[in-house]
């Protein structure tokens, strides 16, 4: 039987011949391919975002304006569902128990797969978390998730907080940060501090097992980075302002906005009508948003950044202003005025007052013929009536108003501010001189100024001559802001000229248009304003500031359809000044006269304040 | 050089042998430790997880081990046959007394200890193989002696897969290699190679290309061999042979296996892709496996072992743990002890003095070589999934006692071969 004995060497040739086949292959899946690693990371690896608490907003005097809540999330894992007592859980939730099996039926078929958590009911109430928490043993497959909610405790300030929400696939595309499904801030101070609010997401890798387990960090987290805190901010605003600006502007339509001459500061900004920021928070968001967008009032609209006004009589300062730098008025040029300005066949209207005036008189009493003069002298100064309004123009703006301040509140109104190209184009070039564009003496016509351009144009006065870009924040985790806010604006008029101007402006206070809003022995300086709308009632404008010496607070108050500025807008002022320099009100028939008036347009379903 | 005692068991044993087998044993065992690892039950020796079972069945396979070397080596030839009608007996009683577990009734319990009778069948098959091939009466050349030899084992094969385990009957195939080192002609090995190439063929070409091709390698094979009646018969034959095999293998596939079995054959051919079905645990084991690089990702540190992505690890794909955790370099040394193994067993069949333990060392080395070559085949992506164990490795008391009691048997037939008589 020894014939075939060398058979041994072919049988072994087999052995070892499929074993270098297995070898080889092995060679090629283990070490030269290496899809087998990626898929295998695939598998096992879990890049976890660590979301960082969103920075918290102080008010100017360290009192909290948005914070972070935790909120509850039930998640469901819809494969670890066992049997269990779902009336109770129904109970629990307020649902129907149909509800909960379609809901849960729903989310079974949803995703690819059945191990991966899912939210099953957001936001519960912190007493259906705490019931739930309880008996959360009793429900295997459920279990709780924390995450944080903006949460604003006074209700306030809703225009210049903004709001946060969900990314779109816009800036998913654009901005590589962002995932969908993140957060950011999508108006207000949340949208222009975005970076240093949101912080630094962090990522951390987990291994999971074959059920989508977490097991641990991935090599000791050797590869993960850390989640850096959003920044609190400290904002400019000063919450018992705002609050009471908001009270005294509620069942009105307008603006105010309030700065400190000094440094810029903005001390309130505020919309009317307003909401409550929480109301744009979480589940109820969308729901809100909808309700809030058809509104006619239109509350989500920032009048005090967006809404063009004409200033109506508030710019005659500036005329006076740049009819002084320009030299063809000086404080004892005298106008007459026989109830306007008349020449050919035009005539603007005046109040009747004595005359002539001169230029202090002329503010106190607001009157059109002494601005219709001072204009037309600006312009015919120069031999071209395009010439004299592009050197106008200039002095216009370097007051600030007609463009876009770089200022840290977004979807701001640049107003408008006329140009010799509009005039050329509407009257056909070199058509038209300062006749034709005479009602911009008084502050009518194309001109449009935004609340926060006026505020800040009133703010220059008290400053005679010079302004901060406005902003709203004043330091960001204590550090200081952007130098830009740091930076003095100067206009073109040199600051001798405002002496004329400023006690003009006392005077409307103390015995001219604006008489109502008289502060005892605050020296208050301001101006009214009544602008023309063509749409209905003229609009309430009241510009004003306190002390006149080293003054405190500059603000510009709209009220939309009330009529004459002295009416609604500078008791508004006036009271907003008492509350802001006395911290308490002592006129309380005057405060509750402006409370109590509702200058709405009509009562339609918009939303208060609850 | 003292006297060699020919009686004395222990002197005579093949220690290298010996030794191989508790490396594997070893090895397997921290594998299945790293496989079924659980950080609850951290003790390698806690008896409520896998790890700490599959001591208890080392231990009791070294007992048995240990029975089998005291057992007189004239004991296995003279109830070589006893066993083996005791075996097929015990392998029918299953069918009706058996205990089903996942769709196959090949368990047989008594309490609650459960064995598989299949896996014991291995070395009474194999011993009565030996027996019958060792007769000196008989004659291989005949056919009768070949279609007994085959008939052999042939009959448990067949009772297996009434039991529905296919897999391990598919094992008993293994014993062609023993008929051919015995003398089968090697035509008939080449025949059985081509049968396979043809049926891969049938399953992924069509059959009227293949009809084609066979036709072309018909007439080509005259530019080799001489234009004889004899031959062109011969060819001709064959031709005929293989083009209803083919015909019945696309017949068979397309009208006979069920859906599944057939989705089960396309993913193999990778005619088809499946991750989450039929090819779910084949991709994953090839992902822990390929994840692994060329030294592994170190012991229990094997993402894929440890988070359990691969069904059955510590069983059947107990070699995706060497293949991740100990990379290319532990794959090399696995099947390098492997392969030293079977050529260890091989060097010891051929210096038998007794045709019978010859034959038996023969059988057992085609028994593990089919099952490394059918298990690691289909980690790999190589081979069809088919449910045998990866020999000392695998997780399981069946298993691992019946290649305890197949290599111990020739253990102890080698230790006895200086009492025979040639």
């Amino acid at each position: 039987m020894y014939i075939f004995s060398d058979r041994k060497y072919i049988i072994s040739f087999i052995f070892i011949g499929l074993v270098l086949i297995y070898l080889g292959r092995l060679f090629y899946i283990q070490v030269l391919d290496d899809k087998y690693k990626l898929a295998a990371n695939d598998n096992a690896l879990r890049h976890k975002i660590e979301y960082p608490e969103r920075g918290v907003i102080y008010d100017r005097n360290g009192k909290i304006l948005v914070y972070n809540e935790a909120a509850y999330d039930l998640m469901v894992i819809p494969k670890r569902v066992k049997k269990i007592d779902t009336t109770d859980l129904c109970r629990l939730l307020e649902i129907t128990r149909e509800d909960f099996i379609e809901k849960l039926a729903e989310l079974k078929k949803k995703k690819f797969s059945s191990f991966r958590p899912e939210v099953f009911e957001s936001e519960l109430s912190l007493e259906t978390y705490a019931t739930l928490q309880e008996k959360m043993y009793k429900f295997p497959g459920f279990f709780v998730q924390a995450r944080t909610l903006r949460k604003y405790p006074n209700k306030v300030a809703a225009h210049a907080l903004g709001y946060v929400g969900e990314v779109d696939e816009k800036i998913v595309e654009q901005n590589p940060y962002y995932r969908s499904g993140d957060n950011m801030g999508l108006s207000g101070i949340e949208k222009s501090y975005e970076i240093p609010l949101r912080g630094q997401r962090g990522v951390k890798i987990v291994m999971v097992d074959v059920y989508n387990r977490e097991k641990g960090s991935f090599e000791n987290g050797k590869y993960d980075t850390a989640s850096v805190l959003g920044r609190s901010l400290v904002s400019s605003i000063d919450l018992e302002l705002q609050q009471y600006g908001e009270k005294l502007m509620q069942n009105k339509v307008g603006a105010i906005v309030a700065i400190e001459p000094s440094s810029g500061e903005i001390l309130s900004l505020l919309s009317s009508p307003t909401y409550d920021p929480n109301l744009l928070v979480g589940r109820v968001k969308s729901k809100n948003y909808r309700k809030m967008l058809v509104d006619t009032l239109k509350p989500l609209y920032n009048r005090a950044t967006m809404a063009k006004y004409p200033p109506g009589s508030t710019f005659k300062l500036v005329n006076g202003l740049i009819g002084l730098q320009e030299g063809v008025i000086n404080e004892n040029t005298l106008f007459s005025c026989s109830r306007g300005f008349h020449f050919g066949g035009l005539t603007v209207g005046c109040h009747p007052h004595a005359s002539p005036v001169n230029l202090r008189f002329s503010i106190t009493t607001s009157c059109n013929s002494y601005y219709c003069n001072t204009f037309r002298n600006i312009i015919n100064k120069y031999p071209r009536a395009q010439t004299g309004f592009n050197v106008w123009r200039n002095h216009v703006l370097s007051f600030g108003l007609g463009q876009k301040y770089p200022v840290d509140l977004p979807q701001e109104s640049s107003g408008n501010v006329p140009t010799v190209k509009y005039y050329d184009k509407y009257h056909g070039a070199g058509r038209w001189n300062a006749i034709s564009v005479i009602s911009l003496a008084i502050g009518q016509g194309e001109m449009g100024v935004t609340p926060l351009q006026m505020a800040n144009y009133c703010a220059t006065i008290a400053n005679r001559g010079w302004y901060y870009t406005p902003h709203v924040i004043k330091s960001i985790d204590g550090g200081r802001i952007d130098t830009l806010y740091r930076t003095k604006q100067k206009t073109t008029v040199e600051a001798r000229h405002f002496i004329p101007i400023v006690d003009g402006m006392r005077n409307v206070v103390m015995n001219g248009t604006g008489r109502i809003a008289q502060l005892d022995s605050l020296t208050v300086c301001g101006k009214t304003g009544t602008a023309q709308n063509p749409h209905g009632k003229d609009h309430s404008i009241f510009i004003a500031f306190a002390p006149m010496d080293n003054p405190k607070i500059a603000i510009a108050v709209y009220v939309e359809n009330a009529g004459f500025g002295a009416t609604w807008a500078a008791p508004i002022a006036s009271l907003m000044i008492e509350k802001y320099l006395r911290r308490e009100v002592k006129r309380p028939e005057m405060e509750k006269r402006i409370l109590d008036a509702n200058l709405l347009p009509k009562k339609e379903d918009w939303i208060s304040k609850k | 050089m003292a006297r060699r005692n020919k009686e004395d068991v222990l002197q005579n044993i093949d220690w290298m042998l010996v030794l191989l087998y508790l490396v594997l044993v070893t090895l397997g065992w921290f594998n299945i430790y790293a496989a079924v690892y659980n950080e609850e039950y951290k003790s390698i020796f806690d008896t409520s997880q896998s790890y700490g079972m599959q001591l208890v069945w080392i231990v009791s396979s070294l007992v048995i081990a240990f029975m089998i070397l005291i057992i007189d080596g004239e004991f296995f030839p003279s109830f070589a046959y006893v066993l083996y009608g005791a075996f097929i007996v015990l392998l029918l009683a299953v069918i009706v007394a058996g205990v089903e577990v996942k769709g196959s009734r090949s368990w047989i319990g008594v309490g609650s200890f459960r064995i598989q009778p299949a896996e014991f069948a291995k070395f009474a098959t194999n011993l009565a193989l030996a027996k019958y091939l060792s007769n000196i009466n008989i004659k291989f050349e005949k056919l009768s002696t070949k279609l007994i030899a085959a008939a052999i084992f042939a009959v448990p094969a067949l009772i297996i897969i009434l039991q529905n385990e296919t897999g391990s009957a598919l094992v008993y195939g293994s014993f062609v290699l023993v008929l051919y080192r015995e003398g089968l002609s090697g035509n008939i090995l080449l025949l059985g190679v081509a049968m396979v190439v043809l049926f891969i063929s049938a399953l992924l070409v069509d059959e009227w290309i293949l009809l084609v091709i066979l036709g072309v390698l018909a007439v080509g094979s005259f530019l080799f061999v001489r234009l004889r009646r004899q031959n062109i018969l011969i060819v001709s034959v064959l031709l005929i042979f293989a083009a209803g095999f083919v015909h019945s293998v696309d017949y068979a596939f397309t009208n006979i296996l069920e859906p599944h079995q057939k989705k089960r054959i396309n993913v193999l051919l990778g005619k088809e892709v499946d991750p989450k079905g039929a090819g779910y645990n084949v991709n994953q084991s090839m992902i822990a496996i390929g994840s692994g690089g060329m030294i592994g990702k170190g012991y229990l540190n094997g993402t894929q072992t440890k988070y359990n992505y691969v069904p059955e690890q510590s069983t059947d794909f107990i070699f995706c743990t060497v293949g991740e955790e100990w990379g290319f370099a532990g794959s090399v040394a696995v099947l390098g002890l492997f392969v030293i193994l079977l050529l260890r067993i091989i060097f010891l069949a051929e210096r038998q003095r007794s045709s019978f333990s010859r034959i038996y060392g023969y059988g057992l080395a085609s028994i593990i070589f089919f099952h490394i070559a059918i298990n690691v085949g289909m980690t790999i992506g190589l081979a069809p999934v088919v449910g045998i164990p990866l020999p000392f490795f695998s997780y399981g008391g069946s298993s691992l006692w019946s290649f305890t009691i197949l290599t111990f048997i020739f253990v102890r037939l080698d230790a006895y071969r200086f009492q025979i008589l040639r």
